[in-house]
């Protein structure tokens, strides 16, 4: 990353000719084999006759038909809506737990063993579970999404009020900051590199029971779309709603970087700062 | 000592709570059976032929996926890592197909194999791959610039290099690659046999549910849990002891 911006940061001083080419370099590098791959497949599935890899002429041809006449408002956006409500709740629930048991010592050495067995159980064995408490409705669902969720959020919140330097505990002691003041600017501040790791494994874990409980009961969604398509031997459908998974999960992780460059860019001074200045 | 006690403590506090709310009737004890209940249904099940037999599939299935992703994502990683070129052009792909949930994959795996192990190997190779692949090209990544032009002076052929450089560097990345995959893969492992049918613990929980076997239900999924937790425990073990020569659990021993 350091060398990305240390390069960025030389351009300007070059003339535009070979900014442009540099520029460009880069996004042939960016684009280069993606579009190696993408004519690869287009090819030899065109060749191929082989009924389980359509042509992706026809893949691509059938993905707005397949879609955007209805099946993106009554399918993606509920999916999208139940895994925000889910992974909402596990964040909130996970780090007001983390926080909780983490600055009480006492607490942590009796919850942790449990908890550590609740983080080890597969997520989708707690389907069958929720399914007999709560139905197959989109409670279900969302519940499912923060049982599954809500474990490496909780665990690497409880680690990172750990590792919090004690000094800065007895700072903020010195320095009288109210409760609350002390838990947004030196509790949660302090925690939030263990925070974003948890979120990033509760996030794809969340994407997966979302897909998940739709395939096991219910009348909508993307995982549910897609095992329809494959039942009814609707390949190149299918393959568009491989195709949209694999979107959703790409554009998610785009986000969830962003957010995380946002959320910790004190850290990452900081880590630069100890390691002995910019590099 | 203490902190083991307190935790013996809280798996007892919870094992108890486990018993007695059913009984208190503040939920339905049809979908909550009380505790003593469950281990009668997994010490039935423990019995049988059926129970081991799907213990070893489940294992098995784990193994060879999480061996393949391992030694797949390990040879990549080294090649690409060490070829900046190769480095630089396979980036971007990299990114755009790691946060592709494997289970995307299960109705094309369904097709190809039905309801054969293969389908769930997929998966689990898939899903645990990344995690290796992406520990070891970080760990290719971070080899010391100072040993890296040492190495240069010195001529090491690349056989050499590869060996006595870049693998040491790497070992701590790819070992850290080896748990989170090992996790991963279990999990995989078990959704493939709920969701696809493939033989295994997690079909065997899929019965139950169907056939309304409560009990054994809850039993099937502690033992997927304990599953879980020796996965994790013999990884964190597996780590020290390869990286015993290491500075970080060196220190750790030490102290």
């Amino acid at each position: 990353m350091t060398s990305l911006t240390a390069r960025t940061a030389v351009t300007p001083a070059r003339s535009l000719g070979s900014r442009l080419r540099h520029h460009g370099r880069r996004l042939a590098v960016l684009l280069g084999l993606p579009a190696v791959l993408a004519a690869l497949w287009w090819i030899v599935s065109e060749r191929a006759g082989n009924f389980f890899f359509p042509p992706l002429s026809e893949i691509l041809a059938e993905f707005g038909p397949t879609w955007f006449d209805g099946r993106l408002g009554h399918d993606l956006l509920p999916s999208l809506g139940r895994l925000a409500a889910g992974y909402a709740l596990a964040l909130l629930l996970g780090v007001a737990l983390g926080v909780l048991i983490g600055t009480r010592p006492a607490l942590r050495a009796f919850a942790e063993p449990v908890l550590e067995f609740f983080r080890a159980i597969p997520p989708p064995v707690m389907v069958p579970i929720l399914m007999l408490f709560l139905g197959i409705g989109t409670t279900m669902k969302v519940v499912v999404i923060v049982s599954g969720a809500v474990w490496p959020v909780l665990l690497n919140t409880v680690e990172g009020v750990r590792g919090i330097d004690g000094l800065l505990h007895d700072t903020a002691r010195v320095y009288r900051l109210r409760p609350l003041t002390r838990l947004r600017t030196v509790v949660l501040r302090g925690a939030s590199p263990g925070i974003v790791t948890g979120a990033r494994q509760a996030l794809s874990i969340a994407i997966v029971l979302m897909v998940i409980s739709e395939m096991f009961a219910a009348n909508n969604g993307l995982g549910f779309s897609i095992v329809q398509f494959q039942r009814g031997f609707a390949l190149p459908e299918m393959w568009t709603g491989i195709i949209l998974l694999g979107l959703v999960g790409l554009l998610l992780s785009l986000i969830f970087r962003a957010v995380e460059r946002a959320v910790l860019a004190w850290y990452r001074g900081q880590r630069q700062a100890q390691r002995g200045g910019s590099r | 000592m203490r902190n083991a006690l307190l935790g013996l403590a809280g798996v007892a506090a919870f094992l108890l709570l486990l018993e007695t709310v059913p009984h208190t009737g503040l939920v339905d004890d049809r979908y909550l059976p009380p505790f003593s209940e469950m281990a009668r249904a997994l010490g039935d099940s423990a019995g049988t032929a059926e129970f081991w037999q799907a213990l070893g599939d489940t294992l098995r299935t784990w193994g060879t996926g999480l061996a393949l992703a391992f030694a797949a994502g390990t040879a990549a990683g080294m090649v690409i890592g060490s070829v900046p070129a190769l480095r630089d052009a396979t980036a971007s792909t990299i990114e755009f197909l790691r946060p592709i949930p494997a289970v995307a994959l299960i109705p094309l795996a369904v097709l190809l194999y039905g309801t054969g192990m293969e389908a769930t190997l997929i998966l689990v190779v898939y899903s645990a791959f990344w995690q290796v692949l992406m520990q070891v090209l970080a760990g290719v990544a971070d080899v010391d610039p100072v040993a890296r032009d040492t190495a240069r002076s010195f001529r090491f052929r690349h056989r050499t290099r590869a060996l006595r450089l870049v693998w040491p560097t790497t070992l701590p990345y790819a070992v850290t690659g080896f748990r989170l995959a090992a996790s991963v893969a279990l999990i995989l492992t078990i959704t493939g046999e709920l969701i696809i049918g493939t033989p295994g613990l997690g079909r065997l929980i899929a019965v139950a549910q169907t056939s309304g076997a409560v009990a054994p239900l809850y039993g099937l999924v502690i033992v997927t849990g304990l599953l879980g937790v020796v996965v994790n425990l013999s990884a964190r073990l597996l780590e020290r002891r390869v990286l015993r020569w290491h500075p970080s659990v060196r220190q750790e021993t030490a102290r």
